[in-house]
């Protein structure tokens, strides 16, 4: 019942153009149309954080936007963080820090944490514990992906290129 | 969208206003007042230095809402259309005295806060309006303030929570105070009674657990999944009292 429409965006760098139903969700969109599968669904409603985006460098939930709402946009997403086989310093820290066991919530709290730490470089742990506070991991009880942050912020003020 | 993704409302056309671009601005309103665009994020007006300058209950009531990826999205207009009865902002509006500027094609009307909100999730917009523009009154002098909420986690709906506005005369008796609760009932609630106790008194211990025992008295909430009627109330009661506390306080030092 519901009409396509182009939508032409640019995605880890990279464009894309894609007739989209418009019913469709932005986060269904880089799934299953542009098989970027690194974004998760989990709740489907905004609340559990899994499914975090960077767009036009402000973290968003991308289930709760549609494709045809990104036309035009520039998005990053969990794919778009390690250079080639060099892990981003944030995906270094978690595996570091043991901040991931089963991975599903990894991307949106990678996501979360890359559009934290570009605000606040040099934050707190209580800034962290805030700034995570809307994402839901079940795994791991929070420590070590608040370790993980802090981590990947000391080394990102030793390398700023990390960050852009 | 969480409605259409629970399959909650399956609406047959859905019309997206993001591209009213003109909808989205933060101004300087009359007589100190603040002009927002029903389009503006909500983390837009909480990093404006603007809002923060002309009206510090507002900005201490956004970063309440839910988390800064939600915010990055959400806007002014959606959140009080909306009017969930948990959330900040209609019981902000409330407390400021907003009014919303409800345009359709024909006409152009304003509502007062009061007036707007009716019950959950309803307002008296009607189905051929949109909300353009959300005015707030100026900030005076000797004018204090206090937002407080109960919540489960930290961005969560609030389970209760309360706006306070006092302002105090040359003889330090309070001129005026205005007390909202929201996630009391469908809708954010004035507390009348308590507000013209206080008008006009010395606002003492006495008389702000006077003014806290009317709140208490006239609440009379739901109980749901997150809280029972009786806590709500409770709730309801004390973090009133302490918006009070506080709004007085800051209505001192504003004084001096």
């Amino acid at each position: 019942m519901s009409a396509k429409r182009p939508v032409a965006l640019t995605v880890n760098g990279r464009g894309y153009e894609r007739l989209v139903e418009v019913r469709m969700t932005l986060a269904d969109f880089l799934r299953s149309e542009l098989d970027l599968t690194g974004t998760h669904l989990g709740c489907e409603h905004g609340v559990c954080g899994a499914c975090t985006i960077l767009l036009s460098g402000e973290a968003v939930r991308s289930c709760l936007l549609l494709a045809v709402q990104a036309d035009g946009a520039e998005i990053l997403t969990v794919e778009g963080l390690a250079q080639g086989s060099e892990l981003h310093p944030l995906q270094q820290a978690f595996q570091d820090q043991h901040a991931l066991q089963c991975g599903f919530c990894t991307p949106g709290f990678l996501m979360t944490a890359y559009a934290f730490l570009k605000e606040s470089p040099a934050p707190t742990e209580t800034q962290i514990r805030e700034a995570i506070s809307g994402n839901i991991c079940r795994c791991t009880g929070y420590l070590p992906i608040v370790r993980a942050i802090w981590q990947a912020a000391r080394e990102m003020a030793h390398k700023p290129s990390s960050i852009s | 969208m969480p409605l259409m993704n629970l399959r909650l409302a399956r609406p047959k056309v859905v019309i997206d206003v993001n591209g009213l671009h003109h909808l989205a601005s933060i101004s300087a309103g009359q007589n100190g007042g603040l002009t927002l665009g029903a389009l503006t994020r909500q983390r837009a007006v909480e990093r404006s230095g603007l809002v923060q300058e002309r009206n510090p209950l507002l900005a201490a009531a956004l970063p309440l809402i839910g988390h800064f990826q939600i915010r990055n999205r959400g806007t002014i207009g959606g959140s009080l259309v909306h009017a969930d009865p948990a959330a900040e902002l209609p019981a902000a509006s409330l407390a400021l005295g907003a009014e919303f500027v409800l345009r359709s094609v024909r006409s152009e009307r304003a509502v007062r806060a009061e007036d707007f909100f009716l019950d959950t999730m309803t307002t008296s917009i009607q189905p051929s309006e949109l909300l353009t523009e959300i005015r707030i009154p100026g900030w005076r002098p000797r004018l204090g303030w206090a937002v407080e909420e109960v919540a489960r986690r930290k961005g969560d709906f609030a389970i209760v929570g309360a706006c306070t506005l006092l302002e105090l005369d040359e003889d330090d008796l309070c001129k005026a105070a205005r007390i909202a609760l929201f996630g009391v009932a469908g809708k954010p609630l004035r507390m009348q009674r308590a507000e013209a106790a206080l008008r006009g008194s010395n606002p003492d211990e006495r008389l702000l657990a006077e003014a806290c025992r009317l709140v208490f008295d006239d609440l009379d909430p739901d109980s749901d999944v997150h809280a029972s009627a009786t806590y709500r109330r409770e709730a309801g009661g004390v973090l009133a009292r302490r918006a009070l506390e506080t709004a007085l306080r800051r209505a001192r030092e504003n004084s001096k």
